[in-house]
């Protein structure tokens, strides 16, 4: 079983919601990436998604591409990121996801990615712009390398795709909350509940919700209904915030504790 | 029948998009293949091209330029003289009508030159679709009399501030609203890239060029060209030329690429010619990226030229040698846009400039018994601006 199954199903023993951040990896640098990772563990976090900046983000709203941008600043490409796990794994064993675009994937060569994102110590991979039926090549390699292809679900996938996507995906049903672009949100969308139970419903593969989710009272208000939360813009807000502050990381870290109290 | 059920042609093409695209590209693509098949559309369709838009465009034979260059005859596919001056209406007509079939009241569009912009302002205010454009700020600098000419036409234009302020990056906002506003909009992309079936479908629209210069030029020369010359953007204009000849295979298909100010300088638009294969905008095709897959900035003259891919049925054409690309400099373009304008009395849009730059060229070297058809695809009155900036005149 893989780290990030093996997560959720301890978790679901103790009736938890898993905390999913969402951080882009090299905002503001790798350095700081390495030590937002650790201390997001240390304070709650159960998986942790890191984000490959992408010159054409079309899933991403205003502050995630902020992030990109910052980020691509020192020109961080997905070998360095790969590194960057590496080094990460001399000290957790928090479940760790890659998330972008496939043109990064495609680019690196699918097979060639799959080998050494395994071998780094990588447990699943999101492409952003890759839906089920594009994804032969990678589930072909990543299966192969145990590595997880987490598909996502959306407000407008009727029910067929719905039993495709849950069928096809690997750790869990990335299901997007609403029908829009990442980015933080007031309020969560009126048809989130009935749409997760209906999920629910059609699968008994874990669900984690993504997109919009950007307090605690929202992690409250979903965990009934799901075994993750994915939490990336309110998060990213925090480091955009205290990007000259030497309290960024401790400061995301407080964000994180809340969000992870709002997960039992 | 290319392209496949996928909307693969060969191994480029295919839906690379995020989910919550996935079922009204779906619906899209049933809602095209029953108007396809629809009398109704295709009467309603061809009576807005031709009472409405001006079709067919004349196929010109150019006296007075094929005498200049001392070699093959040379026409011109007058697309220019359509309503609102491109061949892109040709397009925007077609799936306003879509849209309206489907039930959905809204448009949004991508704009680099802002001849598509034009062009869909045009066909939502005709058929009564709300509609908003997203172009560049670097656009909107370069062509600012097309901007104007969309707000006159009761459109909105939506500023583009992100990335490198181009075509890619109103197209990346245009799909970001589409995620968001996807049960009541349609998108209405310009071009033959994007995900499947925009590619097919623009292209089947844009079929009209090939079909009337395939009859008119039978019946003018009681033969088919030796060469269609066309510039390639996206792929609009040069398909829509060439997609009706493609089984007459002694009819050579040229593919003119923006090469800006030189292909080794790296500030071009020439993907087919200097890029590799990756995924952008929803489909697998030749792009400009760097080592590491980040999308590459791109350089042209020709706004609509601006962009660093290009659809998948160009990259198949070049995978098995159907067409020949080639480059043309901004400096080359340029110099045609003024000779046809001082020996046809004919000022061409930038782009089409670079199919004309390269003809400049191949004519001279054919027999006066061989035939070219260069696609007009637009008209030069928005590039007046950029001419006299390079000129070195102040308006
Ligand atoms: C006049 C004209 N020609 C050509 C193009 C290039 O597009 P395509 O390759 O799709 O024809 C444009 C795009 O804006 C245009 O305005």
């Amino acid at each position: 079983m893989s780290r990030i199954s093996e997560k959720l199903k301890e978790l679901k023993k103790k009736k938890k919601t898993a905390l999913i951040p969402f951080i882009t990896a090299g905002d503001p640098d790798l350095k700081t990436t390495k030590a937002l990772v650790l201390e997001m563990e240390r304070r709650g976090a159960d998986i942790i998604e890191l984000g490959v900046p992408f010159s054409d983000p079309i899933a991403d709203g205003p502050t995630i591409q902020a992030a990109g941008i910052r980020a691509m600043k020192h020109k961080i490409s997905l070998e360095d990121i790969l590194k960057l796990v590496k080094d990460l794994r001399r000290k957790t064993e928090v479940p760790l996801v890659l998330m972008t675009y496939y043109n990064l994937f495609y680019n690196y060569g699918i097979e060639r990615f799959a080998v050494q994102a395994k071998k780094s110590g990588v447990d699943g991979v999101i492409a952003a712009d890759l839906p089920v039926e594009e994804a032969s090549e990678l589930k072909k390699y990543a299966r192969k390398n145990n590595l997880d292809t987490i598909f996502l679900a959306s407000p407008t996938s009727p029910p067929q795709r719905l039993k495709l996507i849950a069928k096809e995906t690997r750790g869990f049903i990335y299901y997007v909350s609403l029908t829009g672009v990442t980015g933080v949100r007031e309020e969560l969308a009126e048809d989130l509940i009935s749409s997760l139970k209906r999920l629910k419903r059609l699968t008994k593969k874990p669900i984690a919700v993504g997109f919009g989710i950007s307090k605690p009272e929202h992690i409250r208000k979903i965990r009934r209904y799901a075994d993750g939360a994915v939490v990336g813009s309110a998060i990213i807000s925090v480091i955009e915030k205290n990007l000259k502050s030497k309290d960024l990381v401790k400061k995301v870290g407080n964000f994180v504790r809340r969000l992870a109290q709002a997960c039992y | 029948m290319l392209p496949n059920r996928r909307g693969y042609f060969g191994e480029f093409g295919g839906r690379f998009v995020p989910e919550t695209l996935m079922n009204a590209l779906e619906e899209l693509e049933q809602a095209y293949s029953s108007a396809k098949r629809d009398g109704r559309f295709q009467k309603e369709l061809k009576y807005y091209l031709s009472q409405y838009a001006g079709r067919p465009t004349p196929l010109y034979f150019a006296q007075k330029l094929t005498k200049k260059l001392g070699g093959a005859r040379i026409y011109l596919k007058r697309e220019d003289l359509c309503h609102t001056g491109a061949h892109k209406i040709n397009n925007t007509l077609g799936q306003g009508l879509l849209t309206k079939r489907m039930g959905k009241k809204r448009v949004i569009a991508e704009t680099g030159a802002g001849q598509h912009g034009v062009a869909t302002a045009v066909a939502a205010a005709l058929l009564g679709l709300e509609c908003e454009v997203y172009m560049g700020t670097e656009d909107i600098k370069r062509q600012s009399l097309n901007v104007f000419r969309m707000k006159l036409l009761g459109s909105k234009v939506i500023p583009v501030k992100s990335g490198f302020r181009t075509l890619k990056d109103a197209i990346n906002e245009a799909l970001r609203d589409w995620v968001t506003n996807i049960r009541i909009t349609h998108y209405l992309l310009g071009s033959t890239v994007g995900p499947h079936p925009y590619p097919v479908m623009v292209r089947d629209f844009q079929s009209i060029i090939g079909k009337e210069t395939k009859e008119q030029i039978l019946k003018q020369e009681g033969r088919l060209p030796d060469y269609l010359v066309a510039c390639v953007g996206g792929g609009s204009n040069s398909l829509g030329l060439f997609h009706p000849f493609y089984r007459d295979k002694r009819v050579k298909f040229i593919g003119v690429e923006a090469a800006g100010r030189g292909i080794k300088t790296g500030k071009h638009s020439s993907p087919l010619l200097a890029g590799s294969v990756g995924v952008l905008h929803g489909s697998e095709s030749y792009l400009l990226q760097n080592k590491d897959g980040q999308i590459k900035e791109t350089h042209s003259i020709a706004p609509g030229l601006d962009y660093p891919g290009v659809g998948p049925e160009h990259s198949f054409y070049k995978k098995i040698g159907r067409a020949k690309y080639v480059p043309i400099t901004d400096k080359e373009a340029l110099k045609a846009f003024l000779l046809l304008a001082q020996t046809e009395g004919i000022t061409p849009a930038l782009e089409s400039a670079h199919a004309l730059a390269y003809v400049v060229r191949l004519a001279p070297k054919l027999s006066k018994n061989k035939i070219i058809v260069i696609n007009l695809s637009g008209r030069g009155d928005k590039d007046v601006h950029i001419v006299a900036e390079a000129l070195g005149v102040r308006l």
